[in-house]
């Protein structure tokens, strides 16, 4: 029951997304192409969250790292005339793996306070790292020369194709998470995040799996990194700010942490939220910060548990 | 004569200036029911974990088949053969009864870096699963939500689920805890039914139950072992009634 109404909502929701590209055509709004890409691009960003977060109860505070790693891979390329896509996507997703890798080899070892602690500072070290490299722009950040080219295959110059693109990607990742999440590997840190006593008594490690989950977030992550920067054409260490990985966080909880639409929500509804409230008045976050607590007080178990009632 | 599986030689944990553990000597035979019994505090439960490798001991060594197994910690012993359970309950409540056994299954079923595949449609994991679900007796409860299900049965599938690890030795910690008079003599009943195939320490306040089960026992004062065994032995020890025994009669 449970499972067919989160995979309906799921499906009804892809398919409002796979309509957006014609209808704002139709209504000559290009705008809403630009913010429902951005949208997909976060859903991407938070899934790859909701998996620690969510799934491994590793409550990452600095989880927008990989995000600005991705965006760094793709514009450092492409500053040095490198902007084979391919490559530059590679890159970011080998570099933000390898930093999740070494954020994570540290910050496993620890749990609870410490965890979200260490991660945060990680993140902040990247992020001041980000601003002190002036050939990059430090933190005025720098433009995109040119955007990821796949010559022969995309054109992301096209803003039709770049969105389908990444409507793909995010299809694409779900499905992943929710094979990811159901195997034996997802078994285990989930488990491990359950009970961890009960786990290690069995016979299961959980140190190992949870750094191999940490690091294909990363990775996830770093892919958004890269579609992000192609986004925006702009880069800046921004992207890896404290206040990025707090919306990361907010997107997988508002939207439901262990759910499989729920970072998808999650990430619509806050960014639709945030463009609604900033278009009526500059003080916006005054009204955004209320309507979030209201809705982690009332959804407890996040959007996507709306249509799961049956477990109260 | 049979072999010692397990050999607790001169193990010691203290906290702060509590003795929990004071030089306590221990063999458990193979297929014995060994019985740990003592007051409230006595350190029974600091025992088992120093036992399952859940706590470090102060000094002293633990040898496992002859293997010193003292620096191992949990998951490592659990591959060595150990399983416990815990005084207070620990189950995936979220999960169904047949999940938190399949995961014990999937424990001993090499490394779980398989990504792909649904744990839950692998019969190497469900099958068995299921059938130490019924050898518990609660086949029928398989795809209940654990938290759903009764204190005693959880209880029973915390037995399941050290069971479902193969273990040489299994370490109940008051596995009758909390149960009604019928639930906790079915529990017996079927503990009894391990004995001989599975090594057992089993402590537990409930004499009926250990006299029931128990091939020897030992009795735990203030982290030490005054007494240690046959069960007739035990209730003629005139130190073990001042200590223990006499409270009760």
């Amino acid at each position: 029951m449970r499972f067919s109404a989160q995979l309906l909502a799921l499906v009804v929701l892809l398919a409002l997304l796979a309509a957006v590209p014609p209808l704002a055509e139709l209504l000559k709004q290009p705008f809403y192409l630009e913010l429902f890409r951005r949208i997909m691009i976060f859903a991407i960003a938070a899934l790859s969250l909701n998996l620690i977060l969510g799934y491994g109860g590793m409550i990452s505070f600095g989880h927008a790292v990989y995000l600005g790693v991705g965006a760094y891979a793709v514009g450092v390329l492409a500053h040095y005339g490198i902007t084979n896509g391919w490559l530059q996507w590679a890159l970011a997703i080998g570099a933000s793996a390898v930093v999740a890798a070494a954020i994570g080899a540290v910050s496993i070892r620890t749990s609870g306070i410490y965890f979200i602690m260490i991660t945060l500072a990680f993140s902040q070290m990247l992020y001041y790292l980000g601003i002190s490299i002036e050939e990059f722009g430090g933190d005025d950040g720098m433009r995109l020369p040119k955007k990821s080219q796949f010559p022969g295959l995309i054109d992301l110059d096209n803003p039709v194709a770049f969105y389908y693109l990444v409507l793909a990607i995010l299809i694409a990742f779900l499905y992943l998470g929710h094979r990811l999440v159901n195997s034996r590997f997802g078994m285990v840190i989930r488990a491990a995040k359950a009970n961890e006593p009960r786990t290690r008594a069995i016979g299961f490690s959980p140190y190992p799996y949870r750094l191999a989950a940490f690091v294909i977030a990363g990775a996830m992550g770093g892919l958004a990194g890269a579609l992000l920067v192609n986004q925006t054409v702009f880069l800046t260490p921004e992207f890896m700010n404290w206040t990025r990985s707090g919306e990361l966080m907010f997107m997988v909880i508002l939207g439901g942490v262990a759910t499989t639409a729920g970072p998808v929500l999650g990430a619509a509804v806050l960014l639709l939220l945030e463009d609604l409230l900033a278009g009526w008045t500059q003080h916006w976050q005054l009204i955004l910060g209320p309507l979030l607590v209201l809705s982690v007080l009332f959804f407890r178990r996040g959007l996507a548990g709306i249509f799961s009632r049956d477990h109260g | 004569m049979a072999s010692a599986l397990l050999e607790v030689r001169d193990l010691c944990k203290a906290f702060g200036a509590l003795r929990a553990t004071d030089h306590v000597e221990l063999e458990v035979h193979e297929g014995e029911t060994h019985a740990v019994i003592g007051p409230n505090g006595a350190g029974k439960t600091t025992l088992i974990s120093q036992l399952a490798g859940n706590l470090r001991p102060d000094a002293g060594r633990v040898l496992f088949s002859g293997e010193d197994v003292t620096p191992l910690p949990a998951p490592a012993r659990s591959r060595k053969g150990f399983a416990r359970s815990f005084q207070i309950t620990s189950i995936y409540r979220e999960f169904t009864a047949l999940d938190n056994v399949a995961l014990a299954v999937q424990a001993h079923a090499g490394h779980s870096f398989r990504f792909w595949r649904a744990a839950r449609e692998e019969r190497s994991l469900r099958e068995p699963a299921r059938a130490v679900l019924e050898e518990v007796g609660l086949g029928a409860r398989a795809d209940v939500p654990a938290a759903s299900l009764a204190h005693g049965e959880q209880r029973q599938l915390e037995v399941a689920m050290a069971l479902a690890t193969r273990p040489r030795l299994l370490l109940l910690d008051e596995p009758v805890a909390g149960m009604g008079v019928e639930e906790s003599q079915r529990m017996v009943q079927f503990l009894a039914t391990l004995k001989g195939r599975a090594t057992m320490i089993l402590v537990e306040h409930d004499m009926d139950a250990v006299f029931t089960l128990a091939d020897r026992i030992s009795v735990l004062v203030y982290g030490r072992i005054i007494a240690c065994g046959a069960p007739a032995e035990i209730r003629a020890n005139s130190e073990v009634r001042a200590a223990y025994l006499g409270e009760e009669s």
